[in-house]
């Protein structure tokens, strides 16, 4: 019996859920839409930012991907906008934009 | 080919571990299963199994070990009484719903309290909604058989679910009979090798188990889990097939003993079975139609098929070994009543609590209650419906 | 193996997003950085006791687990774990199972400390080679912020509610990490999100490395329970360790360790005052309270001095 989750969704019949609602997937959550929970939205300021990566170490929700020891823009699909990494960067490279999604 | 042995019932399904040599055993000892974990630690020291022990603190972490590890993709077991099931409770359902092929090897005893440690079926009927298989067994020759017979039945691709193999207490469990014993190649050809297709330790594939399921999803999953537990029925028959072309003993979804023909029927389950056929044979000596039908598969509980059996009977006795405080009927009776209704027989149905907390029910007993299942019929009159059999008023 | 964060923060992603844990919720942020203990070429599996992190990371049918993951019940994680553990050894043994698995309990404070301590207990005297993890947010979030064994005096949760008779949580918390340090078993560490990660991270990699049974205690604060602005975090963790409310220690094959020792220890209102679970301690007339807290920070940080031969 297939396990792949991606297809599922909440119609799905009792014939065609996964055996014991298990799940043969690794991270399907990416599908999930978190980043409308959003009130405050940082902003990634390039320029500012010395790549210390110090805000991927505080992100509760893996937005700040990181390739070759640099780090992106947000991933706002994802990102609730706690503002940790904001307070937390020495350089001023991110700012809240409060109440803004 | 055969082995001629004599052994306790707790002896014989340590046996039929060791022959199928599984991967993980976790186990807490609780009389009267306790020889099982501890005959089959032997073998483990021994080296004559491969099996990884885990002596766990709890019947809980027991059954929640047994979980990990079978969802690992290690063919898992374990062996329980009375509380030791009450407590696992909880873990039971959660094995039932991931789809665990467990096997647990259940030595009926009685639940606190008071506390008694000898036999009644308050344990296993107390779980019998939690979504397991359950296989009960008269003596001990049919735990050993039943056992080795149990994996095939658990992890058929259809089922998917973990099967308890039910034997009474000190009864069978500690008494020693005379059984015969299959080669350890005929089991471990019967059984075959564990080959799980998906599980946590597959390199290839992550897999997620256990998830929240919220209202949308939970009652289709639930559906499904009913259709695996409603196959295990043609496979237990299917297997028990295979089975008797290797052992030459047969069985079924339930035996039937001088049924056919029986005016007054017994319906009854474990080892009283054998006593109560003695009633039956002393009976049918003296010119009288009874009969007798001993459930081995309660669960799924094949109602169809016993209604059909009992069609001829005129009285019927079930005989409940638990009391269920519902004030009507016990598990089996409410079982076998509800197949009855739906087949649209309407026999006389006498509902029996017997041998509680151990206590002895002999040959006589079950005179009384076929003699009983005669008067109802001649007089017309069912009184009671709800009795209790051996209680001193 | 020399400290390299960058290093570190490069390694590949284990908790997927789209997980619905709350915004700004310390135990993701301690999950996250534990998992970064991990080698990349290793696959684990972890095993979750039910939990905020449970139900919000395995949601039917979308998984933030990038490695096999079980969930089983609340106070069986550990157990769980061990038969997954047990399970390996097995098929390992047997050729059933190619590469190297490392395995990872999580439990919040209620899973741990309560209703899983017998559970988490036995795994780690049977000393099976995996790693629990408890993310202490001192009490029951999941259920709605009530108090646990966990919860610090004084808090006001939603069953030590402040009131006319009451003053929070009456009790002291219990020293679990000291309880798993008496399990004799090959490493414990107690640590918090602290400055750039490297407390954690360290222990975690040690943890997770080391044969045989591991506990890591990880305070880990909950904005919605602890009462304070999401992006605060980093400071009430510094606050916590500063004031020696928390301290980071390790006990390895026995020998106390300590982490850090604060060049100026700060007395400990400065961590309560940050958090409105404590605010009525700050009212004319409970300074007293405040005074018997500090007495208890001050008792523990001198036996976990002489521990550590500090």
């Amino acid at each position: 019996m297939a396990m792949d989750g991606n297809k599922i969704t909440e119609t799905v019949s009792w014939r065609n859920i996964t055996e014991g609602c298990k799940i043969e997937a690794a991270g399907n959550s990416r599908l999930f839409n978190t980043g409308d929970w959003r009130v405050d939205t940082p902003v990634f300021i390039a320029e500012k930012c010395r790549q210390c990566l110090l805000c991927v170490s505080v992100c509760p929700d893996s937005s700040i991907p990181v390739d070759n020891y640099q780090r992106g823009d947000f991933d706002f699909m994802h990102c609730k906008g706690c503002g940790i990494c904001a307070k937390v960067c020495p350089f001023g490279a991110i700012e809240m934009k409060m109440g803004e999604r | 080919m055969s082995i001629k042995d004599r052994l306790s019932g707790n002896e014989a399904v340590a046996i039929a571990m060791r022959q199928i040599n599984p991967d993980v055993m976790s186990a807490f000892p609780i009389t009267p299963s306790t020889e099982i974990p501890q005959t089959f630690s032997s073998f483990v020291a021994n080296g004559q199994v491969d099996t990884a022990f885990i002596p766990v603190e709890s019947e809980h972490s027991a059954m929640s070990a047994a979980i990990g590890s079978q969802a690992a993709g290690a063919r898992s077991l374990t062996a329980t009484s009375s509380c030791g099931l009450a407590l696992m409770w909880e873990v039971l359902y959660v094995a039932a719903s991931n789809r665990l092929p467990i096997a647990l090897a259940l030595v009926n005893r009685t639940l606190s309290g008071p506390i008694n440690i000898n036999c009644d079926h308050s344990d296993s009927m107390g779980a019998r909604d939690s979504g397991w298989i359950q296989i009960y067994s008269e003596n001990n020759q049919e735990a050993y058989d039943n056992f080795v017979q149990a994996y095939r039945i658990a992890e058929h691709a259809a089922v998917r679910l973990p099967i308890m193999i039910c034997q009474d207490g000190f009864i069978t469990s500690a008494a020693v009979e005379n059984i015969e014993l299959l080669a350890d190649r005929d089991v471990q050809g019967f059984v075959g090798e564990y080959h799980p297709e998906s599980y946590l330790l597959n390199s290839k594939q992550p897999l997620a188990i256990g998830p929240y399921a919220v209202s949308a999803y939970c009652m289709e999953a639930k559906r499904a889990q009913l259709e695996a537990l409603k196959n295990a029925k043609q496979v237990t028959l299917d297997v028990a097939k295979e089975f008797a072309a290797l052992s030459g003993r047969e069985y079924g979804l339930f035996e039937e003993y001088k049924l056919a023909d029986a005016d007054y029927a017994m319906v009854i389950i474990g080892s009283a079975a054998g006593t109560a056929k003695d009633a039956v044979d002393q009976l049918r000596a003296a010119g009288q139609k009874v009969g007798l039908l001993k459930i081995r598969l309660f669960r799924p509980f094949p109602g169809e098929e016993i209604a059909a059996a009992l069609q001829k009977s005129k009285v019927i006795a079930c005989m409940d070994r638990t009391e269920s405080f519902n004030g009507r009927c016990g598990p089996l009776g409410a079982e076998v009543k509800s197949a009855l209704f739906d087949a649209q027989l309407m026999p006389p149905v006498i509902n029996y609590v017997y041998g509680l907390g151990g206590r002895d029910v002999t040959v006589e007993d079950f005179i009384t209650v076929f003699a009983q299942l005669a008067e109802i019929e001649q007089t017309n009159d069912g009184g009671k419906k709800y009795r209790y059999l051996s209680l001193r008023e | 193996m020399t400290y390299n964060f960058k290093e570190i923060m490069n390694k590949k992603e284990r908790l997927a997003p789209g997980h619905r844990m709350c915004a700004g919720c310390g135990g993701t942020i301690a999950v996250r950085n534990i998992l970064r203990g991990l080698r990349d070429q290793d696959q684990a599996v972890i095993t979750c006791a039910t939990s905020c992190l449970e139900v919000s990371t395995f949601m039917y049918p979308h998984t933030a687990w990038q490695d096999s993951f079980i969930h089983n019940t609340f106070e069986n994680a550990a157990a769980t774990c061990s038969g997954v553990q047990a399970a390996y050894e097995v098929l390992r043994k047997k050729g059933r199972v190619d590469g190297t698995y490392k395995f990872i309990a999580f439990g919040g404070d209620g899973g741990t400390y309560d209703i899983g301590l017998q559970s988490l207990s036995a795994a780690m005297e049977r000393n099976h080679d995996m790693v629990y993890v408890c993310y202490d947010n001192g009490a029951y979030m999941n259920t709605g912020i009530q108090r646990s064994s966990a919860t610090p005096l004084y808090a006001d949760t939603t069953t030590s509610p402040v009131g006319k008779l009451s003053k929070g949580k009456p009790q002291y918390r219990k020293d679990l990490t000291a309880i798993m340090v008496e399990h004799n078993i090959p490493y414990v560490a107690q640590t918090t999100l602290f400055r750039n990660m490297r407390d954690i991270h360290e222990k975690a990699a040690r943890a997770i490395y080391t044969p045989g049974a591991a506990f890591l205690n990880v305070m880990a604060p909950c904005p919605r329970g602890w009462v304070y602005e999401t992006a605060d975090i980093m400071e009430i963790c510094r606050l916590a360790v500063d004031t020696c409310y928390w301290p980071l220690f390790e006990v390895i094959e026995g020998q106390w360790v300590l982490n850090y020792k604060p060049t100026n220890k700060l007395p400990v209102e400065e961590f309560l005052k940050k958090q409105g679970r404590f605010k009525h301690l700050f009212k004319k007339g409970n300074e007293q309270l405040i005074e018997h807290f500090q007495a208890e920070v001050d008792k523990r940080w001198r036996v976990l001095l002489e521990r550590c031969g500090s």
